[in-house]
């Protein structure tokens, strides 16, 4: 973590990170299941961290213990310099969950003004709606809304107290390739008005268009840290599909191969490297053909991602 | 620049009481509006009493020339206790569990807001509704029903029956921090409807077996509306007020301890 820690890229790389918030040794557990396993984290002011993972890897439970709403086995949590469920830090923090039902009846206007009414300093109302993108629906029910458009008031809740520090969990989930495209611009204006943003996510190319860093979560543990460009490369395996008859087992077995998959009557491998897995399956099987290599997608790359960290669970696991 | 951000804001992280009170009245308005604009809360809470009263105060209270009104006077107490139930166990209990099951409530603790604000914005939509299930009961009584009571007397009837947002409030409190938001409504209409019957609100408890008659003692909306027909001169045992009061106050505390236990298995889980 120190390493990255020096090679962060700051926008404010001027000043001396200042830490705002903090976990140490973080555990938790909701019975048999482990959400974070000895978790430590450290957000520095103005950035935008992304927090990254597949579901189930515990990013959702870390964020609520950074908002004081859920409470580590053990451990310490640290927002602002003080426990995160006392009212002046929350005063100085937004959040956007993900939440099953909102009341439906209120209006748009009515939800930002009530949790604007909150705050010791909030934002102009005019200015929420404005930043949030929701001036044209100001006046209609929630419930009437679009899941682009919900997203986007839950996101005016979360920034309309005026807060320093942001948590955004998953704010882009279910949302359509234009509504992402909105919602990442108007992330980014957050962070031109100085914010610190924590953000989760499971797409890959999300936290890479907008984080400073990214933190890869997988079954309650951190498993990669770096920039963008960083994950990325670590990230990018490649899938080849084939026809083939050699038995899946075999395949399997070739070196270089994460994973693998009958398709229909074709192969589909997972790897980090394509040529030499190419050239093995060529080798064994003269008759292999419509053979096909692209980039691995994002839950592929993730496969990578956590694969390369913990190579023996993956040979179980797929 | 950041470090800057941060020491400015620190002087603002106090609310002002001004910002208080408004945060309170805010809390409180879009609570009545949320509900006023749900049809099934709205119309079912308020349309439902009002409905009983006329079939059972009015129209069955008519094919007895000699007393005409005293069924109608005798349901105004009765449904009126029945509507301020309703009122408050959906309003507070059916809500909690909802917004409490379903993630509201997280981000709204999440943000800087009392708890206190939450609840007293629920109470305070309740005693509303409620007044307004009162009026209208007294106006179609008085309008179809032959009542007429003085204005004093038809003052403390709503007002008694008002206050009687409070214990039942506090059992929707209860109930709230403990059923599931799919089974809420079912949980509620399986207590408080048989609660209503067994505690004389639809036919009085002289007409009811012995055993319904002692076992309505423990029931609170007997005790309330006892204390309504108190006032107006058809309680069963007009003299025994101050036990009505003490069953409903004993009640009304069972009911918060309940909730603050909920509560804090809830904030178990959280922090406070």
């Amino acid at each position: 973590m120190s390493t990255a820690l020096a090679e962060m890229p700051h926008r404010n790389s001027a000043f001396r990170p200042v830490s705002v918030a903090r976990s140490r040794n973080l555990k938790k557990s909701y019975g048999e299941v482990v959400a974070l396993r000895d978790l430590n984290l450290e957000i520095y002011a103005g950035e935008l961290l992304a927090l990254l993972g597949p579901n189930g890897a515990g990013k959702t439970t870390l964020v609520r213990m950074l908002l004081g709403l859920a409470r580590p086995d053990s451990g310490s949590v640290s927002v602002l310099g003080s426990d995160p469920h006392l009212g002046h830090v929350q005063a100085r923090v937004g959040a956007m969950l993900q939440v099953g039902r909102v009341p439906e009846t209120l209006k748009v206007r009515e939800h930002i003004d009530l949790f604007s009414s909150y705050y010791p300093a909030p934002l102009p109302i005019a200015e929420t709606l404005k930043i949030a993108g929701i001036e044209d629906i100001q006046e209609r029910p929630y419930g009437e809304l679009s899941g682009g458009q919900k997203q986007r008031v839950l996101f005016g809740i979360a920034l309309c107290g005026n807060p320093d520090l942001l948590f955004l969990d998953e704010p882009t989930v279910g949302l359509d390739v234009e509504a992402r495209r909105l919602m990442w611009a108007q992330i980014r204006t957050l962070i031109g008005r100085g914010k610190t943003v924590l953000l989760t996510t499971h797409y890959l190319n999300e936290a890479d268009a907008l984080a400073d860093r990214i933190l890869v979560l997988d079954k309650g543990a951190i498993v990669a840290e770096g920039t963008p460009a960083e994950i990325k490369a670590r990230a990018m395996g490649k899938q080849i599909r084939c026809t083939s008859r050699l038995a899946l087992e075999e395949v399997r077995q070739i070196p270089g191969v994460l994973s693998v998959k009958a398709d229909r009557n074709a192969f589909e491998l997972q790897v980090n490297a394509a040529e030499p897995v190419v050239r093995e399956l060529l080798q064994r099987d003269s008759w292999l053909g419509d053979l096909e290599v692209t980039n691995a997608g994002l839950e592929e790359a993730f496969l990578a991602l956590t694969q390369n960290h913990n190579a023996d669970a993956s040979k179980e696991m797929n | 620049m950041a470090a800057t951000t941060f020491s400015a804001t620190l002087a603002v992280t106090r609310r002002s009481p001004a910002r208080t009170i408004a945060l309170f009245y805010k809390e409180a308005k879009y609570e009545l509006l949320k509900n006023v604009r749900i049809p099934v809360y709205a119309i079912s809470t308020v349309a439902f009493p009002l409905m009983f009263y006329v079939l059972f105060g009015i129209v069955l209270g008519s094919g007895n020339p000699a007393n005409r009104n005293e069924g109608a006077v005798y349901m105004l107490a009765t449904m009126g206790c029945f509507g301020v139930m309703a009122v408050s166990l959906f309003g507070f209990g059916v809500s909690l569990a909802i917004e409490r099951g379903q993630g509201w409530l997280q981000v709204k603790r999440a943000s800087p807001m009392p708890i206190t604000a939450y609840f007293f914005a629920k109470l305070f939509s309740a005693v509303v509704f409620s007044t307004v299930i009162m009026l209208l009961l007294l106006a179609v009584g008085t309008t179809f029903g032959g009542v007429r009571l003085p204005l004093t007397t038809a003052a403390r009837l709503v007002g008694i029956l008002v206050a009687g947002s409070i214990p039942f409030s506090s059992m929707g409190l209860a109930i709230g921090y403990f059923a599931k938001p799919n089974s809420a409504p079912a949980v509620v209409n399986l207590i408080y409807l048989p609660m209503a019957f067994c505690s004389g609100l639809w036919i009085p408890l002289f007409m009811l077996p012995h055993g319904l008659r002692v076992f309505a003692n423990v029931l609170p909306p007997y005790h309330m509306s006892q204390l309504a027909l108190n006032v107006v001169g058809m309680g069963i045992a007009p003299a025994s007020t101050w036990q009505h009061v003490e069953g409903l106050l004993s009640f009304t505390l069972v009911c918060l301890g309940l909730a603050a236990w909920g509560y804090w298995r809830d904030e178990g889980k959280m922090y406070g």
